[in-house]
């Protein structure tokens, strides 16, 4: 399991229920049914592998976030995971508005365009910077809403949702050590995770 | 309950009181013939109750009496198998409606005269639940209080869907394969267009071929002949007869329907499932249980919501459809799957990639397979069965 994997499963109360989309090969579903009891289901793009999910026994469906969170009912989950696919949806200000519709929780991850490495490489050489993370060539990139930390606390704050949590993590999925500051965080943080809510209406509290 | 009777390799359960159709009549006697395969736990909580299709039988995994063929799902149920005999207690019936020993058009009509007549097109019209309702006496008689999984394809699906709404205490798992929560527009069509090849035969003789002692044969050959291509796709179609031809064995007789003496392979296909199908299947069964496909609308008591069908289920489901399938599409399943999370039911969903048509769930697929034999394992995991087989396979 990705060890931002593992931090994600350490937000997560045991014997909730869960649906992770994006779910791939099941991994952190499976985790969260053996190791922390949870009702965890899945929504899966590839069909490869959401074959191979459920032939694990696994409930997974085969579906996207922009299409089928909408069929869902209200708060019929307690978190609603989306892993490192955020900036490839169609809608994103949608899919979380969806996200936390139907959980009261939303933990969020996503590749942070706003490191150093892509601000430097854009400044210096003038061409859309290609990295370890951000692998693809702009025509064949499935990126096609990219932010940084900065501008998500944003539309979190617009959004009126809690941030209850976020840290920043690293390509590996390691902790990075940018706790305190956003802005750092915005800088060296290869990864962002961050554990939602909605704020409970009548309260008009700012975050961050 | 009442007795049982063993012939053709299969068990008869006789219920004296019969029970009450959707239709509001009363069948009684009922008669619901059956197979089984492996043992029923201790515990009795292993039985997998499996729902054959239209033209299908309890013949589920051995040699049909009639045909003399493989058992109809032989390579997914059996020891060792994705529904393995060794661990479950498998369970398949004939369909009320139907002509391999279970009640139906063909049996005897309960009759004041002492004139033994078969019930013909008399026969009571059935919808899909009368069905459930039949196999649900039949899973009470032999003590079990719930099914670990009901399991079944096409028609078979329908049933499994109509299970998980009339008896959702008594379902744990639930897999509907290549069907619908309704029979669409066009496979009532379909199904109309058989219907009247087999009572525009001059045989028929509205229903009461038995008296001639001749049965609707062209009629019901016709119908399997037209059903049959709806279970195929193009590509399948293409891919085992293309445009080859064969001499034609009835040159002599029929000059005019081939050109030089030959026909296409694709015809000469058709013919023999055809002229097969008439030896085992009887044409009143055939009009009475496609008629029961046509009723099957599940949103029907709920003004048009099939999540409400389904409102608070807490059964596991897992539902698969074949990307070639026309007949029940995935659009067709995809509306299943979304009906199941408004009602936030616990759902796996696969479209398993296949150039087979509807029949493809009959077939050997390997991912068919292992989703199937995942889901079932999975779901064990969940209900906490033991793992231990049963019996040493």
């Amino acid at each position: 399991m990705r060890l931002d994997q593992r931090l994600i499963a350490g937000m997560i109360e045991p014997g909730t229920r869960v649906l992770d989309i994006g779910s791939g090969d099941g991994t952190l579903i499976d985790h969260l049914f053996r190791t922390r009891g949870c009702d965890a289901r899945g929504i899966e793009i590839d069909m490869k592998e959401v074959t191979r999910s459920v032939a694990h026994g696994l409930p997974v469906i085969h579906g996207d976030a922009d299409h089928d969170l909408a069929h869902y009912p209200n708060e019929c989950f307690d978190y609603v995971v989306l892993q490192r696919t955020l900036q490839a949806v169609e809608r994103p200000r949608e899919v979380l508005r969806q996200m936390l519709r139907i959980g009261r929780h939303a933990i969020v991850s996503f590749p942070n365009f706003g490191h150093w490495e892509l601000r430097l490489r854009l400044l210096a050489s003038g061409r859309m910077p290609n990295t370890a993370v951000w692998n693809t060539p702009w025509y064949a990139t499935p990126n096609i809403h990219p932010c940084t930390i900065r501008d998500f606390i944003a539309l979190c704050d617009e959004e009126n949702y809690v941030v209850e949590e976020w840290m920043a993590v690293d390509e590996e999925g390691e902790r990075a050590p940018w706790r305190r500051s956003i802005r750092l965080a915005n800088l060296f943080g290869e990864q962002a995770l961050f554990l939602l809510s909605r704020r409970p209406s009548g309260s008009m509290t700012k975050t961050s | 309950m009442d007795t049982f009777s063993t012939s053709h390799n299969h068990t008869t359960a006789l219920f004296h009181d019969g029970l009450t159709l959707d239709c509001g009549r009363h069948l009684a006697p009922v008669e619901i013939a059956y197979c089984t395969y492996g043992v029923l736990s201790p515990a009795r909580d292993n039985a997998i109750l499996i729902c054959h299709a239209l033209t299908g039988d309890q013949y589920v995994a051995q040699t049909h009496p009639l045909t003399g063929r493989a058992g109809w799902w032989e390579g997914m149920v059996g020891p060792g198998r994705a529904i393995d005999t060794n661990r479950f207690f498998v369970i398949c019936s004939n369909v009320l409606g139907g002509c391999m020993g279970s009640t139906g058009p063909r049996s005897p009509k309960p009759s004041t005269e002492n004139v033994a007549e078969p019930w013909g097109t008399d026969f009571p019209p059935l919808t899909i639940r009368d069905m459930v309702r039949g196999q649900e006496m039949l899973i009470r008689h032999l003590g079990i209080t719930r099914l670990f999984a009901v399991i079944g394809g096409s028609m078979g699906g329908m049933q499994v869907l109509e299970w998980t709404t009339t008896f959702p205490e008594k379902v744990f798992a639930a897999m509907p394969i290549a069907t619908a929560p309704f029979h669409s527009a066009q496979n009532i069509a379909f199904n109309e267009v058989s219907r009247q090849a087999i009572t525009a035969d001059p045989e028929f003789h509205n229903g009461r071929y038995w008296e001639t002692g001749a049965i609707p044969a062209r009629g019901l050959g016709v119908a399997r002949m037209m059903a049959h291509i709806t279970y195929l796709s193009e590509e399948a179609l293409t891919r085992k007869f293309g445009r080859r031809t064969r001499p034609d064995p009835q040159r002599l007789a029929s000059k005019d329907t081939s050109l030089l003496g030959e026909i296409f392979e694709v015809e000469s296909y058709l013919r023999h499932q055809g002229s097969s199908f008439v030896r085992r299947f009887d044409a009143n069964s055939y009009l009475t249980i496609t008629r029961a496909m046509d009723w099957m609308d599940l949103a029907a008591d709920h003004d048009g919501d099939f999540s409400a069908a389904f409102a608070g289920t807490p059964i596991r489901f897992c539902v698969v459809s074949f990307s070639s399938d026309w007949l029940f599409p995935t659009s067709q399943s995809r509306l299943l799957v979304r009906a199941l999370n408004r009602a936030a039911a616990n759902v796996s969903f696969v479209e398993i990639e296949s150039d087979k048509g509807h029949d493809a769930f009959l077939l050997d697929e390997p991912d068919f397979e292992r989703t199937v034999r995942g889901f079932i394992t999975g779901a064990a995991e969940h209900a906490q069965l033991s793992v231990a087989s049963h019996t040493e396979g």
